[in-house]
């Protein structure tokens, strides 16, 4: 109970400054809540906002997918060899905390215009931190784990499946679901940037034809889609960490 | 200690191995000098740039809004972290806002903070703070969390007033989670800074490497990049060079 109404209160606090910031800049700058929803619901009637839906979302996917596959592969890889492990690690972590932005260019100048590059760059966003959260949750098993196995001469299969897989997973989770943030921010950033299709390129677009009110609304719609995923995988992320 | 240099030496190894072989590639043309210079290329292109002062204003332009948005976010963050930490119930409230604040791609924000603040230097600073500040926040209460109960009565026994308890009991418990949230925020603030000149803006660094990507100066781009790459990893590395050091002298006495 007490927690729908913090978040009654938080949505209205949201809605407060949206309105202060309209009151403030006029029409020029932002839309209005309720018209923002209603043209929402406009939009939702176009074929052609679809379109652009289904771009962003391809290249989402499938970036998605590869960030996710290749690194928890070679995450598990890395952290099971503790030597290449270490090395890599700090490398990895510097890779991480750089604007990874400017490497964009370097993305349209290898893939071309189009979906290749915003996959590719959804993917170097996106796979560091889950080869990451990987590396950890290998690293942090304990040994006792690892011993029992020993004593109950457990295969090597048997080992991975019942006793390497349930002990990493909570934390390759929490991995997934800040990939999952990043990959999207990544294919976002490409869409500004340079393309000519999906939901970056809408609110880019609107910014520049003065369309105030498709940038406003796609931006909420935007958003709305990060958080309702972001609030699925925590509590799933939640439910693994307990269980485990 | 020989296992620890071990890991530094094949780390240097392979940073330079891999340096070395994209430079092979370029020389030999397996890379198209179209799609990317080779390093040393890049090294030289950046050396000219330096010495002929070209680097100079964008770079001073994109390091003061980066400065100014670290510092609005350490201030802003820290004095929030301070005040929800004091609020339990606030804090309860904030914690889905929080959970959720990393999962939004803030960039979809920066053309209407461009609308709201105008094509400046103000748009850029306000997504460097909202990209870092909370960051900042989420380390100081984690910092506050971290001072014991019992530092805490010790400082009421011995009726310190409330400056002394902040500067010879918080401080000493908390700082090192302060200094992540430190790293964190020049990290963010950074990224912020130059993906929004890049998107859109009118100077600086970011803007320097698309204007050149679209008139066709690889060179320049090239240079531009290293540039960023080097002052990025730079002073992460001092940041996180610096953390070890603290926590290993924390962890000694």
């Amino acid at each position: 109970m007490t927690r729908l109404l913090d978040t009654i209160a938080i949505v209205a606090a949201i809605l407060t400054i949206w309105l202060c910031l309209y009151a403030y800049a006029g029409e020029a700058a932002i839309a209005p809540p309720l018209r923002t929803l209603t043209f929402a619901v406009e939009l939702f009637s176009r074929a052609s906002f679809w379109n652009h839906v289904s771009a962003t979302m391809t290249a989402f996917a499938i970036a998605l997918t590869i960030s996710g596959v290749l690194g928890v592969a070679l995450g598990l890889l890395l952290g099971l060899r503790r030597f290449a492990g270490d090395v890599a690690d700090p490398i990895l972590s510097s890779l991480y905390t750089i604007p990874k932005v400017t490497l964009y260019p370097i993305m349209l100048l290898i893939f071309g215009l189009g979906m290749s590059a915003k996959v590719a760059f959804g993917v170097i966003h996106g796979m560091i931190p889950i080869m990451l959260f990987t590396i950890a949750a290998v690293k942090n098993i304990q040994p006792v784990l690892l011993r029992t196995a020993l004593v109950l001469r457990l295969g090597p299969t048997k080992t991975a499946l019942n006793v390497l897989a349930p002990a990493v997973t909570p934390e390759i989770i929490t991995g997934l679901r800040v990939g999952f943030a990043l990959t999207l921010l990544g294919v976002l950033i490409g869409e500004m940037f340079a393309s000519q299709r999906g939901l970056g390129f809408l609110i880019i677009n609107g910014m520049e034809v003065h369309d105030v009110r498709m940038m406003t609304t796609v931006t909420l719609l935007v958003v709305i889609f990060a958080i309702a995923a972001n609030g699925l995988l925590l509590a799933l992320d939640r439910r693994a960490h307990r269980f485990a | 200690m020989t296992r620890a240099r071990g890991i530094v030496l094949t780390r240097v190894a392979l940073i330079v191995g891999v340096i070395g072989v994209l430079e092979l590639m370029c020389r030999l043309g397996v890379i198209k000098p179209l799609t990317m210079s080779s390093p040393s290329q890049m090294a030289f292109e950046l050396a000219n740039m330096i010495a002929s002062g070209e680097l100079t204003v964008p770079a001073a332009y994109t390091f003061a809004e980066v400065g100014a948005a670290f510092a609005v976010s350490i201030v802003a963050g820290g004095a929030l972290g301070v005040l929800v930490h004091a609020r339990p119930r606030l804090r309860r409230t904030l914690d889905p806002l929080l959970a959720s604040w990393y999962a939004v791609p803030f960039f979809v924000f920066y053309p209407l903070l461009v609308a709201l603040l105008g094509l400046n230097a103000l748009p850029l600073i306000a997504i460097g703070v909202i990209f870092a500040a909370p960051a900042m926040m989420l380390s100081t209460l984690a910092g506050l969390d971290r001072v014991p109960r019992v530092m805490r009565n010790v400082a009421r026994v011995h009726r310190l007033s409330r400056i002394q308890e902040v500067r010879f009991v918080i401080l000493p418990s908390a700082t090192p989670h302060l200094f992540t949230g430190f790293k964190l925020a020049f990290a963010y603030s950074f990224i912020g800074v130059i993906a929004g000149e890049f998107i859109l803006s009118g100077g600086g660094l970011g803007y320097g490497i698309a204007y050149a990507f679209e008139s066709f100066e690889n060179q320049r781009m090239y240079a531009l990049m290293l540039f960023v790459l080097l002052v990025a990893t730079g002073v992460n590395g001092t940041l996180h060079v610096w953390d070890r050091r603290l926590r290993s002298r924390r962890g000694q006495t």
